[in-house]
Formats: C-alpha cells, structure tokens, sequence
C-alpha cells in the first residue's frame, strides 16, 4: 500500500478516488441546494434534517460530522497529492521549449492545477462564509435560507461563486474522464469518446445546478 | 526553397546553449529534413564550425534514434512520421524552422540535439520482457493466441522507443513508452506468469527515472510516429492498480 | 606456393598471392543430419561455476550480438557488450521488413529442415559450406519456439496459429513474419532477453561505445580498445574470447539500404589484427528500393519486393524521353522484364531484375531525377482490382512511397532502382564460427558463413538468431574450456601496441585539417564502386576501381577536415574514422571481384554468363571460398582457398526458365 501511494500511478489513483468521492457529494449537495426554489421554510427544514439523518442510529449530527471527515480526508488527500504530483511534473521538464505551441489538449485539461486551486480557495471561503458564518453578511445559524439570499444580493459575492462553479465545470469535465482512464476503465478510443461525453454532461449538470441559486437569487426569483 | 534554421547549440552536457540561425539558400523539397541537416552540416564544417550533433541511424522511421523538436512538435508538423521521414516538401519557402532536443530532465543533453535516453532501457531491465532461457522454449504451438489479443500485442510492440512521448506531454511522464511494452508482454498469455512483477518493477523504474506523471492531456499519442494509442496507459493503470492490490511482488 | 599477380594499371602493383588452402577442421565428418548433434557432444564444457570467470566480449546488439550476450549471460559467463547506438535496441536488424523463415511445416507443404538446406545451397549458387547450411536449417525451428515465447508477436490466424507466407526463391510457405516489422519484433525480443541479463549484472552493457580495434596476444583474441562516443575517452576492454556481431559492410557503397552509421570497422581491424575476410565480393542488390531524388541522397529505402506480384515494371522506349508517364502512349513504353523473359515477367529473381533496370538505364531510358529509375506501375492492377483492392493489399507501402517522394502512386507509377542491401561476404569462420585468430568468434552478417554468393529472403534473421542463440554457446564454451589462457592484462604490450594505433589513428584524422568534408569522400568511394562493382562487374572496371581507391585514400589523409577534438561527441570524427576503414576494405572488394572470373549469386561477371545474360558459374576453378589475408594497407594480401565440398547437393546451374 506504501509503495502504492508512492508511485506516480497510485497516487493518480488516489486523487481519482477522492475526486470521484467529492464529486458524488457534490451531486447530493446540488440537489439540496436546489430545493431553495421551494421557498424558505422547507430549506431550512431540510438543512435541519442533515443534522438529524442517520438518528437514532447515531447520534444528533454525527452522521453529519463523518461526512465530513471523509469529506476533509478526501480534500487533503486530493490536494497533497496534486501539489506532490505536480512539483514532479514541474521538475520533469526543468527547461521548457523556445517555440511554444497551444497544446492539443483541451483548455478543462491544462487548467487542471489552475482551477483547483481557485477551488480549494474557493472551499475556505465557502465554508467560512456559510459554515462557520464568519464572512456571511447575515450570519445567523439555523437561518439558512436568508444567509444564502444574504450572500447573493452582493454583486461581488455572486461572482465568487459564479467564477468558482465554472471552474469546477472545467475541472470535472476533465477530471471526470481522467478519473476514469486512471483507474483504468477507458480502454479504447470508443470508449474514450463515451466518458468524455458523459464528463462534459456530468460538469455541465452539476455547475448549471449550482449556478441557479445565486442566479435565482439575483434574478428575484428567490427572495 | 529558402528556409531559416533555429537550432539549438549547445556543446555539451554543462554548457549553456542558445538558439542559433542558419539561412539555407537552396533546399530542395525532395530532401528530407535530416538531409538538410546534413548539407547544413558539410557547410559548417568547411567554414571550420562545428556541425549540429544529431542521432539518427536507420532513417527509416523504425529505428528510434532520430529525435528532434521541430516548430515545437516532436519528430515536426506530419503525424505518425520520425523526424528522419520528415521531408522538406512539408514546409513552405521562407519558413522559419526552430529545432530544440528532447527537453526532460530523465533525457539530459549530450550535445546539441542528442540526447541521453538510456532511462528507457533501464525501464526494460527492471521487467520489461518474458524470462525464458534460450533453449527452455515449448513448441510454437503449444499456445494459441487468439488473433485479437496478437494484434493487440503487436499494435503495442510497435514502439520504436524514441522518447517522442516523454517530449511532448507537458509533464515529462514516459507512461506512454512503458505503457505500450506492458500492454504488448501483459495481454499475450506467454506473458502471464509475471504480469504482476512486471508492471510493478517497470512502474517503479520509472518512477525513479524522474519521468513526471500522467494527467491524461494525450499530447504523447499526437506527437507517436506509430500512434500507440492513448488506451494503453489506462490499461498500464488498470495493470498496476490490479498488481497492486493482488499482494504479489 | 606463391605467386604474384598485379593488374599493370596505375603505380602501385595491385594483386595478391596464393597461400595454403584453408580447411575447416572444427565440422565432423559423417551423416550431415548429426553433425551437429555430435559436434555439440565432442565440445567440451566449462562448469557453470566456473563460467563466471570467464569475459567474453560481445560487440553487436543485432539479432546476432544481442541473442548471444543474453544467451550467454544466462549460462553464468560474464559478457561484456557494445554498440555505437545510444541503446542495444537500435541495431540495424530492426529495419529487417519480410520475414524469418523456418522449417517448421506447420502447412504441410513438403517443407523439412533437409529442403530450407537444400534451397538455401542453391540459392547461394552452391558457394556454401554444406554443414554450416544444415545446422542453420536444423535450428531453424527453435529459433521459432524461442521467440514466440519471449513473446513476439508473429502474425497468427484466427485460429489462433501462427501464419506464415512465402519468399523469394522458395515453393513452401516457411517465412514467419510480424507485419512489415519482423526484424523491429526480433530484435525486441532478443533485447528485451539481453535486458533481462544487464538487470541480473551478467551482461555490462556499453552503448555508443565504438569498437576500434582488436587485441591479439600469443595468437589469441584476449580484447579490444573502443571508445566511449561521448566522452572520447579510448579505453581497453580485456577478455578470455571476443565476439563480433557488427553487421554488414554495404555502407562501403555509400548508398545502401543500411543505417547510415553501419560500418565495416570491426571486422576490417580484425582482419588487419589476422582474421582472414572471406567472398567481399557477394554483394547483393535489392531491385526495388526507392530511387535517389538528388545529390543530398543519403541512404536509400526498400519497398517490399512483394510489389512485383502486381505492378509492372516498364521505361520509355525512348531514350531521353523526359515526357511524364501518362503522356507516354502505350506503344512507346518498354515492359522489358516481360519482354525479355516472358515466361518469368515481372517476378524474375532479385539479381536478374537488377541487372535489367541497370541496363535500361544504362541506355538512357531510364527515368526521374538522373535517369536513375524504372517505373513500377499499378495502373493496370487498379484497372483489374480496382483501388481499394490495392489500397488493401499494398497501402502501408504506398504511403510509405508517398511520404518520401511526395508522389500519389494511385495516380502515379512508382520509381524504383536498385541498391545494395546485404553483404554476403565477411570474417572467415569455421564451423564453430571461429575465426582464424582463435578466440575471435563471429556471428550474424558479419561472418561468411551460410548465404554463398547470394543470400534468400529471409534467411538473415535466420542466420542472425541461429548463431546467437544456439550455435555460439556451445562451442564457445569448448574454446574456453580448452584455451588454458593466462590472465591478460591491459598494460600488456599488445593492449598498448592496440591502444596506441588507435589514439594514433584518431589523432592523425584530426590533424589533417584539410578542405573536403569526410562525406565527400565516401560519396566518391561509393560511386566508384558502384559503377565499377556493383550489379554487374567486368575486369576493365574493376581494374580501373582498383587504380582509382587507392589514390583516393590518399586524397583522404591529404585533405580530410575533422572539426573538433576526440575528447568530445564527434560525429563527424566517428564518420572519418569509419570511412578510412571502408577505403582500405573496399580495395579488398574489388581484388575480390576481379579474382573471381565466374559470375555466381550477387557477383556477376560481364564476362561470365550464359547466351540469355544468366550468372554463369565455373565450378572447375572456383568452387572455393576465397579467404583473404591481410599483410598492409596497399601490399598484396594472400589468398586461401577453402575448397567447397558438395556431398549432399548437387552442383547444378541456377536456373529460371
Ligand atoms: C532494409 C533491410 C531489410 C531487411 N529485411 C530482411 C528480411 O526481411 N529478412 C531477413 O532475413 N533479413 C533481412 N535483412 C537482413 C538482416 O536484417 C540483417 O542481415 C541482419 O539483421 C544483421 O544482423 P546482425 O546482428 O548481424 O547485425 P546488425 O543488426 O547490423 O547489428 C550490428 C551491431 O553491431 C554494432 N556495431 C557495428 N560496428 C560496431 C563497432 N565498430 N563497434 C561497436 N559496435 C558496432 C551495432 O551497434 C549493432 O548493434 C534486411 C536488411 C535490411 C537493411
Ligand atoms: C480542493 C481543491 C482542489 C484542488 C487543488 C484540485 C486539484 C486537482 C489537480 C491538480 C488535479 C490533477 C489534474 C490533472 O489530472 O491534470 C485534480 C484532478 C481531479 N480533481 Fe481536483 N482539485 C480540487 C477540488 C476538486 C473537487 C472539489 C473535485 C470534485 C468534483 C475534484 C475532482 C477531481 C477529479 C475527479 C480529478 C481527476 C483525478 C484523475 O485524473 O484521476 N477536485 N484536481
Ligand atoms: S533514424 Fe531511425 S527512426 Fe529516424
């Protein structure tokens, strides 16, 4: 397992894995977040239900709690992992080329770093601003819906998020099929062209999905 | 047709090197671009300079040895063609040709544009290849393999071993070589009985080579002169996760 | 016992003289099919415990070279290799295209290991050693079972079989083949076998390490002084046997459808250190290769002669007529190989049809850039077959026709000419592929041994491997069991005698300083010996070959310009090295070619052939191998005679109607 995470594939694996995990969160978050299109009081009640599911098995929260544990595991392991891999991709190439072409590759692919990094910034801002409520202009704990309408109304802060949900697009449209080839499923140009479609669409579903809350929100459809 | 050469020149191993411009006058398109290095090279030495160190051997397109990055591109401009099959024809009068080594830091200069590839015959002793003592053979037939999984292994084995891939993936990795020499031995059935220590020891060679890692842009199969396909590092991936977790070493 | 011969022309007195006739004394007498059983029985063993302190030297990373370092270091001995590429991987055996035949029968054709024995005497034109030739054909059949298991991945049927296909010269279907690339899948396996050895620590592997000469103490091969293509640095390897697997020589030619840094270096010092070379003059020439488009030619290509099957072969009727072929009606145009040999058309052999488009041209009829080149033309195959028939049979070809002339041979009919592509000639070894310095052992093209005048398709690969894998480790191991070699050591006088021609050497090349480049020079050498030795050969042109090298090797050493020092890569260094061996050997060549007054296989004497223009043989005077020995640059060297015995075979005239 050690020498696993040690090589270059492995670790490949790892960031497939946890990405693949925080996108099936990201999915379910999505769809939360859509039910602000319901009005005020079954949003909150559905905030308040992710703190009750799982009880009585567990205990008030707690299922809460080890999602997110597996979900800061898979952050840091996905982070670690791609600054490690790309300190050695940097290095492989220590001098680069005097006639520099656009890559082949698509843009999703060569914003990899880029974007992710834009998203993990985005990550802390986001969990301050409607976690900890520390940089939400509203504030109030329970008050979920107005926190989010709160943030909205703010030009500036609907661009954050707006800027931030087009890279993940981006990042999960490569990331997606990436994922896939890594672990080892893409094993013909056939195939590789059906991920890529299923990547594309997957992205695009889940960033429109995000993108209508502060769009709902700016346009007045949400209030 | 004229054109104007951008060569790097560096003259050797811990020398700085800078692009140098050559004015060929009377380049015939029929030539092909070793060709002209050639005359290029007959002029330099008359005028006592020193000629522009290249590999090459077979021009053939088969041999591998020939390697340089033309106008940005491994092997130049025409897809599934070695530098040395490169002919002149593919560029026009007045082109400004700028031509660089291999840049990776697992290939370190030699001179010029030649440089040291030896990483990859290191990857293949770790385990790239069956061990079957001369003379300890069954009879040919005594394996049948389906022809699917023969052209399979052959399309792979078609590898000239250049380094095109490691030249032009933004990250150095040499997965597409390595890739390539495991899908070739791992899907025939003489190959099984070391399918896991193989990808595992080739992996690791690799990996200890400095070669960067994979982020699937595909630019190593655009630049292939025998267009090994992008599928085969998900099948090198595929092997090493298996291999991994079968607890084998 | 000797006699001096000289041809009169120019200053220098060129001839040779007659030594003692030279016996292969390592083959046992008896049964042809146990030869080589009972040769393998009476060798002597070296202990596995003890083959560790053996070094054997292998220079060569071809089929031939790689096979036998890996097979060697597998059986304990400690090898130490070299190659001037940057990796094993990349010896010329990679370019080999058709296929590598064995007598398996797996058709059920009526092959057997005594018919691929027959046909390969008979297609050397009887200038074989019979039991050489048949312990080819024996091993022939492991050579299969051993690269199928390293995992070559030969073409198979959908049952799953192996498929085979038939070659030149031959009625059974016996070649095996991995699409266009059996040489590149071949030479993989050996090298991936050879890796295998380098990772275990058994076999020491220099690449872009360049043999220059070879160390001889008390009558022995004991090293060989090479330099480290890098660095420059000279340096002296020492060892109990040394094996050259270098290739061939066709690069004497120039143009030849060889790598371009192939030479004949190692084998021309050896012979200079008392190996005798043998036959220089079987040269063989391919008919369809690409043509030179210009004077910045710089090799050539072959294209698969399998395009004969349906292209045909024709030029203007015209000389001069520079019209583009389309324009050219019908009636104006020559299809002289059907013409000439209407029964054999465009499929007659190799040499035959060489010999045709040299003559057509020769004529003036010949057509693209200098008149160098016959059409092969598809135009009446599309009309029959339609294109996507051709496109299906023959595509990978055209696209290769087209990526280098630029020319649609859809539209178009193709240009081919010939060109020289194999050497049959090479180091004299006896059956156990010794030479006659004991301890030199050599394999592959490199050596003499089983091709005779002329070589079948298919048969190097062969040859390449056999030697390899089975035939030098067993009889390597009984010189070294037999030797009782002291400890050579590397500050012996004869390592340093060695050493120190070679630094001479390189540092006179540097020293020159003059004003023609050293490819300058082989082009003229090249074009010398193409014209006066090549396809077809008489005594007038040689004669005038042979006055002309030699005042072009001094030419050399006047005026040769090597830029830079030999403490650095130097390509140009390397090539000038390279080329002042080429202009000693092919004076040798062409001795050769002059003292065979018979046409036989690849070497064809205008004065010697039959009524209808066939290689005409003289079994009476010549049925020898013509071993050379060399006694100094410019001096007469000896000649020996190993008389060739053909108990098994009868001696009959090749023929083709
Ligand atoms: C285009 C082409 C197509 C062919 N097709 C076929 C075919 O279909 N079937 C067939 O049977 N045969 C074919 N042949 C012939 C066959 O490929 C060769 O005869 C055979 O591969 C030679 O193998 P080898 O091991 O003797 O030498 P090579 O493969 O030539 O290897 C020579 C080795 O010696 C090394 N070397 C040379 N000089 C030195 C030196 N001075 N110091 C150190 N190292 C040195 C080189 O680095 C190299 O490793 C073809 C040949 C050509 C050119
Ligand atoms: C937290 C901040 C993030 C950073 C710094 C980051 C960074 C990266 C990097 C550098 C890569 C490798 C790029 C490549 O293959 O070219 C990557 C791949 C990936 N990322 Fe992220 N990412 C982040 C967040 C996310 C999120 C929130 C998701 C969930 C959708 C995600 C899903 C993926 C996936 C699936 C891959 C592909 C893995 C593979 O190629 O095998 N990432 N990420
Ligand atoms: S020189 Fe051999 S592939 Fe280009």
């Amino acid at each position: 397992m050690l020498a696993l995470w040690r090589s270059t594939i492995g670790k490949k694996a790892v960031m497939a894995v946890t990405g693949l995990a925080m996108l099936l969160f990201l999915i379910a978050h999505m769809l939360g977040n859509l039910k602000i299109f319901f009005g005020r009081e079954e949003f909150d009640e559905y905030a308040h239900w992710l703190r009750t599911v799982g009880t009585p098995v567990l205990h008030n929260a707690w299922f809460l709690w080890i999602s997110r544990a597996l979900l800061v595991v898979c952050v840091v392991l996905h982070i670690v992992s791609a600054y490690q891999l790309s300190r050695r991709d940097l290095s492989a190439r220590p001098k680069g080329y005097a006639h520099r072409l656009r890559p082949t590759a698509s843009y999703a692919t060569n914003t990899m770093r880029f974007g992710g990094i834009i998203l993990a910034l985005f990550i802390i801002y986001h969990l301050l601003d409607l976690t900890a409520l520390v940089a939400n202009p509203n504030g109030v704990e329970g008050a979920v819906y107005d926190n989010v309408v709160a943030d909205f109304q703010h030009w500036y802060i609907a661009l954050a998020y707006i800027v931030a949900m087009l890279a993940l697009c981006l990042h999960i449209a490569h990331g997606f099929w990436s994922a896939a080839r890594t672990l080892g499923a893409v094993s013909s140009a056939t195939r590789a062209r059906v991920y890529k479609a299923v990547a594309g669409t997957l992205a695009l579903i889940i960033s429109v999905g995000f993108l209508a809350t502060p769009i709902g929100v700016m346009s007045g459809l949400v209030d | 047709m004229k054109v104007t050469l951008r060569i790097w020149r560096q003259s050797g191993p811990d020398e700085s090197g800078k692009l140098v411009d050559y004015q060929m006058d009377d380049v015939n398109p029929d030539m092909s671009f070793l060709e002209m290095l050639d005359v290029l090279n007959e002029r330099l030495i008359l005028n006592g300079e020193a000629p522009v160190a290249f590999d090459h051997d077979c021009r053939e397109g088969i041999c591998g040895s020939c390697g340089m990055v033309i106008n940005g591109m491994p092997h130049g401009p025409q897809t599934l063609t070695t530098t040395c099959q490169l002919h002149m024809r593919t560029f026009s009068d007045g082109d400004v040709i700028v031509v660089e080594p291999w840049r990776s830091a697992a290939f370190p200069i030699i001179k010029d544009l030649v440089v040291d590839r030896t990483a990859f015959d290191r990857i293949i002793q770790s385990g790239g290849y069956i061990s079957v003592a001369t003379g300890s053979a069954p009879e040919a037939h005594s394996q049948l393999v389906p022809k699917p999984d023969a052209d399979l292994a052959f399309e792979n084995a078609e590898c000239i071993g250049c380094g095109a891939c490691v030249a032009a993936c933004p990250n150095g990795s040499s997965m597409l070589f390595v890739s390539a020499k495991v899908s070739h031995l791992n899907v025939l059935p003489q190959g099984q009985p070391e399918r896991e220590t193989r990808v595992l020891r080739m992996v690791e060679a690799m990996d200890l080579e400095g070669f960067g890692g994979c982020t699937n842009t595909g630019e190593c199969t655009n630049a292939c002169p025998k267009g090994i396909p992008q599928a085969s590092i998900a099948r090198l991936n595929r092997e090493y996760l298996r291999a991994s977790l079968s607890g084998r070493r | 016992m000797s006699e001096i011969i000289t041809n009169g022309a120019g200053t220098a007195p060129i001839g040779y003289t007659v030594g003692e006739d030279l016996v292969d004394r390592a083959a046992p007498d008896g049964p042809i099919e146990t030869r080589w059983t009972r040769r393998k029985f009476a060798a002597k063993l070296v202990n596995p415990a003890n083959r560790r302190k053996h070094r054997i030297i292998v220079v060569g990373t071809g089929l031939a070279g790689a096979s036998a370092g890996a097979t060697l270091g597998e059986q304990g001995y400690k090898v130490i290799q070299f190659c001037y590429q940057d990796s094993p991987r990349r010896a010329h055996s990679i370019a080999a295209q058709g296929g590598i035949n064995a007598a398996k029968n797996y058709r059920n054709d009526g092959d057997s290991v005594r018919r691929l024995f027959y046909d390969t005497i008979k297609g050397g034109d009887f200038r074989a050693r019979e039991s050489n030739v048949h312990r080819l054909a024996e091993v022939s059949v492991q050579i299969i079972d051993q690269c199928v298991a390293q995992g070559v991945p030969f073409a198979r049927e959908y049952s799953g079989l192996l498929d085979t296909r038939s070659f030149g010269g031959v009625q059974v279907q016996r070649t095996f083949y991995a699409r266009g690339q059996t040489g590149q899948q071949l030479l993989l396996g050996a090298y991936q076998a050879l890796s295998r050895q380098i990772d275990a620590g058994n076999v020491e592997m220099h690449p872009r390490t360049e043999m220059l000469d070879l160390i001889v103490i008390d009558g022995r091969a004991r090293g060989i002084i090479a330099r480290d293509l890098v660095t420059g640095k000279v340096s002296t390897y020492m060892a109990d046997a040394v094996v050259l697997a270098t290739g061939g020589y066709g690069n004497v030619f120039y143009l030849s459808t060889n790598a371009k840094n192939s030479n004949a270096s190692a084998i021309w010092r050896a012979c200079k250190r008392g190996a005798y070379m043998a036959n220089p003059c079987y040269t063989q020439i391919h008919p369809t290769c690409i043509p030179r488009s210009g004077d910045h030619q710089s090799k050539l290509t072959l294209m698969s002669e399998s395009l004969r099957n349906d292209g045909r072969i024709w030029v203007p009727k015209k000389a001069g007529d520079t019209r583009p072929p389309d324009q050219i009606p019908e009636h104006e145009r020559d299809y002289y190989l059907e013409r000439i040999y209407p029964s054999f058309g465009n499929l007659v052999p190799r040499d035959i049809a060489s010999r045709a488009a040299k003559n057509v041209c020769d004529e003036g009829r010949g057509v693209g850039p200098g008149g160098l080149g016959v059409y092969l033309d598809f135009a009446d195959a599309i009309r029959r077959m339609g294109e996507d028939k051709v496109r299906e049979k023959y595509g990978n070809l055209f696209e290769m026709y087209e990526r280098i002339t630029g020319e649609n041979p859809y539209k178009v009919p193709m240009r081919i000419y010939p060109a020289i592509h194999y050497t049959m000639g090479g180091l004299w070894v006896d059956y156990d592929l010794q030479s006659t310095v004991p301890g030199l052992f050599v394999i592959g093209e490199a050596n003499f041994s089983d091709h005779g005048a002329n070589r079948l398709g298919a048969s190097a690969l062969m040859q390449g491997l056999a030697d390899g894998y089975f035939v030098l480790p067993p009889v390597i191991g009984n010189y070294l069991a037999q030797a009782k070699l002291v400890p050579a050591d590397v500050d012996s006088p004869e390592a340093r005698e060695a050493y120190d021609r070679s630094t001479e050497r390189l540092e006179r090349l540097l020293a020159v300083n003059g004003d023609r480049t050293p490819d300058s020079f082989h082009r003229e050498l090249g074009q010398l010996l193409w014209d006066y030795c090549g396809m077809a050969r008489n005594e007038a042109g040689l004669r005038k070959a042979l006055a002309r090298i030699p005042e072009l090797r001094e030419e050399f050493w006047q005026r040769v310009k090597v830029p830079g020092t030999g403490a650095e890569l130097n390509q140009s260094l390397e090539k000038a090295n390279r080329i002042s061996d080429f202009l000693e050997f092919a004076e040798l060549l062409c001795l050769d070619a002059l003292h065979r007054a018979e046409s036989c296989g690849g070497h064809f004497r205008e004065e010697s052939q039959t009524p209808d223009g066939e290689a005409l043989r003289d079994d009476e005077n010549f049925a020898y191998a013509a071993a050379w020995e060399f006694t100094g640059v410019g001096s007469p060297p000896v000649l020996h005679r190993e008389q060739l015995k053909f108990e098994e075979v009868h001696l009959a005239q090749r023929s083709y109607a």
